[in-house]
């Protein structure tokens, strides 16, 4: 039985007396849309929500940061940071990058010829955003051309 | 493709293509030095990329965090303190080196004017 999160964080908070938690519910059927070449072929992006940032970039705040982080995909893994309002998730990955923002499996399926290639830039934002309008009209658009400018055939996608 | 290890999570958010794995949160894209782990769990995510044909489906993968489930109870705990950080809108440096880092980069301009 895997976890149930939504149950548990709304009866925990509920107890501590915070406000009713908005989960998150798509109220339409995803879109779809094939990929049209074989791996092998595709130039593939990354997205973590995990709040990563590179050293010498800005760290995350906790408040609603909406922003986003360009990273390059030929980034040292020792040089990756995290700041993410839940910060108790991200013990393991300080300490090894790639448990949520996997540039060094990347770049080795990328080597091995898995897939195509990398993009120039991966992508990072802070997850924990409670107002879904941010999101909605900040985040999501910027990611979405973020995304467009590196011409990207596909990409993951990995929520902490 | 989106990779998941909250599944009641992502069901909710319907994403067009997802991989789960259930490892605790923190843990999506594989266990910490444990490259294998983490290529297995990547190479599957691209695989269900390429192969899947339906939209809304989710790729369980049978990848098991340990041999027993006791993390679970923990991280399903519907008692205990709320774990997140005041919401404050200071930008959190892991290290104070990171900050310098930020200030002699030229990206944390900002905060400096605005302290000024």
């Amino acid at each position: 039985m895997s976890v149930n999160y939504i149950r548990a964080i709304t009866e925990r908070y509920r107890r501590l007396g915070h406000q009713p938690y908005r989960w998150f519910e798509a109220d339409s059927e995803p879109p779809w849309r094939a990929l049209d070449k074989p791996l092998k072929k595709i130039r593939l992006g990354l997205l973590t929500t995990a709040g990563a940032y590179a050293l010498g970039q800005v760290a995350f705040h906790y408040k609603d940061d909406s922003s986003i982080r360009e990273i390059p995909s030929d980034v040292a893994e020792q040089n990756l940071r995290f700041s993410h309002i839940t910060e108790n998730f991200l013990v393991d990955p300080k300490r090894d990058p790639n448990c949520i923002f996997p540039v060094g499996t990347l770049r080795k399926l990328a080597r091995e010829g898995f897939v195509g290639e990398l993009a120039d830039e991966f992508f990072s934002c802070m997850g924990g955003i409670y107002s879904q309008r941010r999101v909605r009209e900040e985040t999501a658009p910027a990611l979405l051309e973020a995304f467009k400018a590196q011409r990207v055939d596909a990409a993951l996608l990995v929520p902490m | 493709m989106c990779m998941a290890s909250a599944l009641d999570i992502i069901q909710a958010g319907k994403p067009p293509r997802a991989t789960f794995v259930d490892y605790p949160l923190g843990h999506t894209a594989g266990k910490p030095f444990d490259p294998d782990d983490q290529l297995a769990i990547i190479r599957e995510g691209l695989i269900a990329l390429e192969t899947m044909r339906t939209a809304g489906r989710i790729h369980r993968l049978p990848n098991r965090w340990s041999a027993d489930e006791a993390w679970k109870q923990q991280a399903g705990a519907t008692t205990g303190a709320d774990t997140r950080r005041p919401r404050d809108e200071t930008p959190q440096f892991q290290t104070e080196t990171d900050r310098a880092a930020a200030i002699a980069a030229g990206t944390l301009v900002q905060e400096i004017r605005a302290k000024s």
